[in-house]
């Protein structure tokens, strides 16, 4: 299923990637390849099966909600590729 | 040389003031300026700001501070270039980045320092840690330093090639599938992937947040033990971090591992194995059976759903962490005339072909209509592989497999079959996927070419006490920890 199924173009777009012509055309190939691989998992029945997230033996860890120091302002700033007057700069969003 | 010591040799003689950190760190610079134009194991390094370090810890020495106090006192430790030290670059092997400069210390670097160590230079890697042989960074591959025409493994290629070359005595990597086992067997030293929890992540640029840990590479067990000692404990800046206290990994070690069940998986003699790699670690075995452990034949019944299942649930959790990478807030940028031209030119022109393959991937598998069958499925898959090891450990104290399916493969000849390369991680996936540790130690060599080979011991959640315990006595009847790399 996965392969004829397989939109590159619509994908990269979903995942904000400009791709060329040439990569296109090499990425739907291996992804195709890559998830007729993955086709093996449909072998097994998972259907009383848990999912697991993640192995780690905690849940809901909070924290006392007081305030405290974070990164100062200027140095958040400090590696954004346009900045002024305190803000990142980014292109006209609404007419 | 001496650079060619250990944490343990070298905090002796500082501590008796018969060398100073300042002549340690010169020794490690000397070593890169020496060989790393072969091994290109480092992006960059500041050695001015090493040897103030070094003087710095001179002037604590000579004031009376104690390496029972500061066990890592004076000594110089590599970074692998994913994680933050305060005003120095990071680019996680990526061009994306641009000229980053980190505005915090992670955990771990804060942890080095408050034990002394001299935290210098930035290890090459496979960008955002994807890859398996350092092929994928934007500044070079790393070679390995007993075969320059071989790749060191990754994807924290560059810190097990520096330990292997002695131009560093320790140094740090990441492990989301095997990226600091799989680099450790390849080059020969001791790598270990610490349980999911146990060191804090805080700093660590995410890949699969899910799996991630970082971990140190070491020349021997003794040195491993030690940095974990320093580098565990739970951390209010990372909610996963787990309060489980922290042991004296040093004292675990005694030799005694008589009486310890130590089981073989059945389904990890796989056809793909090496003869010299099979052979090795039967040879190991025998070994652990001569030291009195015993040798049970174990079963772990979804090891072959393990790569399907990490490559979904690893790039799914990329796919996201990754969005972070836009052009806006840092790094490089390419213009567009709207926000979302800006970003698809900026990661296109940004990203390397590893790291687009596996966010679309994984942007496809949680893609609408797609997300049961792949991504559900998969984590309900990873339950199973989970149950597998909770189940064996019940019968074993820890787990001994091959770390790899061959010695470290030729530069170029799985660079353009992603499938291929995925596969060479097999036996070291299903560790993170169940949040168990692991360490690779090295256990022989292949003859012609002679390549390191490494054996795989996997351990209980929070069980690195007895797999350092057990990696322990097996060196300390073996030789393989002194050979080192024709340089």
């Amino acid at each position: 299923m996965a392969e004829a199924q397989f939109d590159i173009k619509y994908v990269a777009h979903l995942a904000r990637i400009a791709l060329t012509p040439d990569e296109e055309k090499k990425l739907a190939a291996q992804l195709g390849n890559i998830l007729g691989y993955i086709e093996k998992l449909k072998e097994l029945d998972v259907s009383n099966v848990e999912p697991t997230a993640h192995a780690v033996p905690m849940v809901n860890v909070t924290r006392a909600d007081e305030i405290r120091p974070s990164l100062p302002h200027e140095d958040a700033l400090r590696n954004a590729p346009r900045q002024a007057n305190g803000l990142f700069i980014v292109p006209k969003i609404v007419e | 040389m001496l650079n060619q010591l250990t944490i343990s040799e070298l905090s002796t003689r500082l501590a008796k003031r018969e060398i100073s950190a300042r002549e340690v760190v010169q020794s490690c610079l000397d070593q890169i300026t020496r060989v790393d134009g072969k091994i290109h194991a480092f992006i960059s390094y500041d050695s001015a700001d090493a040897l103030a370090q070094a003087d710095a810890a001179d002037k604590q020495i000579s004031s009376g501070t104690a390496h029972t106090q500061k066990p890592l006192l004076g000594i110089p430790i590599a970074l692998k270039d994913v994680l933050a030290v305060k005003n120095q670059p990071l680019n996680c092997g990526s061009k994306i980045l641009g000229k980053f400069i980190s505005p915090y210390n992670a955990t771990v670097v804060e942890k080095l320092k408050a034990a002394g160590a001299i935290v210098f230079g930035r290890c090459n890697m496979d960008e955002f840690a994807m890859g398996s042989s350092t092929e994928n960074s934007a500044f070079g591959t790393t070679k390995n330093p007993w075969d320059i025409s071989r790749i060191p493994g990754g994807s924290s290629g560059g810190s097990a090639a520096a330990v292997a070359a002695d131009e560093t005595i320790a140094s740090l990597g990441t492990d989301t599938g095997g990226s600091i086992r799989q680099p450790a067997a390849l080059c020969g030293v001791v790598g270990l992937k610490p349980t999911y929890g146990r060191i804090s992540r805080y700093g660590l640029v995410a890949f699969a947040s899910s799996l991630d840990q970082i971990g140190p590479f070491t020349k021997d067990v003794r040195d491993s033990a030690t940095m974990l000692g320093v580098l565990s404990g739970v951390d209010p800046h990372d909610s996963t971090s787990v309060p489980q206290p922290v042991p004296n990994y040093v004292a675990a070690l005694d030799g005694k591992i008589k009486g310890l069940k130590l089981g073989l998986p059945k389904e990890y003699m796989i056809g793909g194995l090496d003869a010299e790699v099979k052979s090795a670690v039967d040879a190991a075995v025998k070994k652990f059976q001569e030291l009195g452990a015993e040798i049970v034949e174990i079963s772990l019944p979804h090891t072959d759903y393990a790569v399907a299942v990490y490559y979904i649930i690893a790039t799914a959790e990329a796919s996201a962490n990754l969005a972070r990478f836009d052009g806006i807030r840092y790094g490089a940028r390419v213009e567009g005339a709207d926000p979302t031209e800006l970003y698809s030119k900026t990661r296109g022109a940004g990203f390397g072909a590893e790291v687009k393959r596996r966010i679309i991937l994984g942007t496809y598998v949680l893609s609408s209509g797609y997300y049961d069958a792949y991504y559900l499925r998969a984590q309900k898959v990873r339950t199973l592989i989970r149950n597998d090891f909770l189940k064996a450990f019940e019968q074993v104290d820890a787990i001994v497999t091959p770390t790899t399916p061959t010695a470290a493969f030729k530069i170029g000849e799985k660079s353009d079959d992603p499938l291929q390369m995925y596969l060479s991680d097999i036996f070291t996936i299903s560790c993170n996927l169940a949040g168990i540790c692991g360490l690779n130690l090295p256990c022989g060599f292949t003859k012609h070419p002679k390549l390191p080979i490494g054996l795989q011991l996997l351990g209980r959640p929070f069980g690195e006490e007895t797999l350092l315990k057990i990696a322990h006595a097996f060196e300390q009847s073996t030789g393989w920890r002194k050979e080192k790399p024709p340089l």
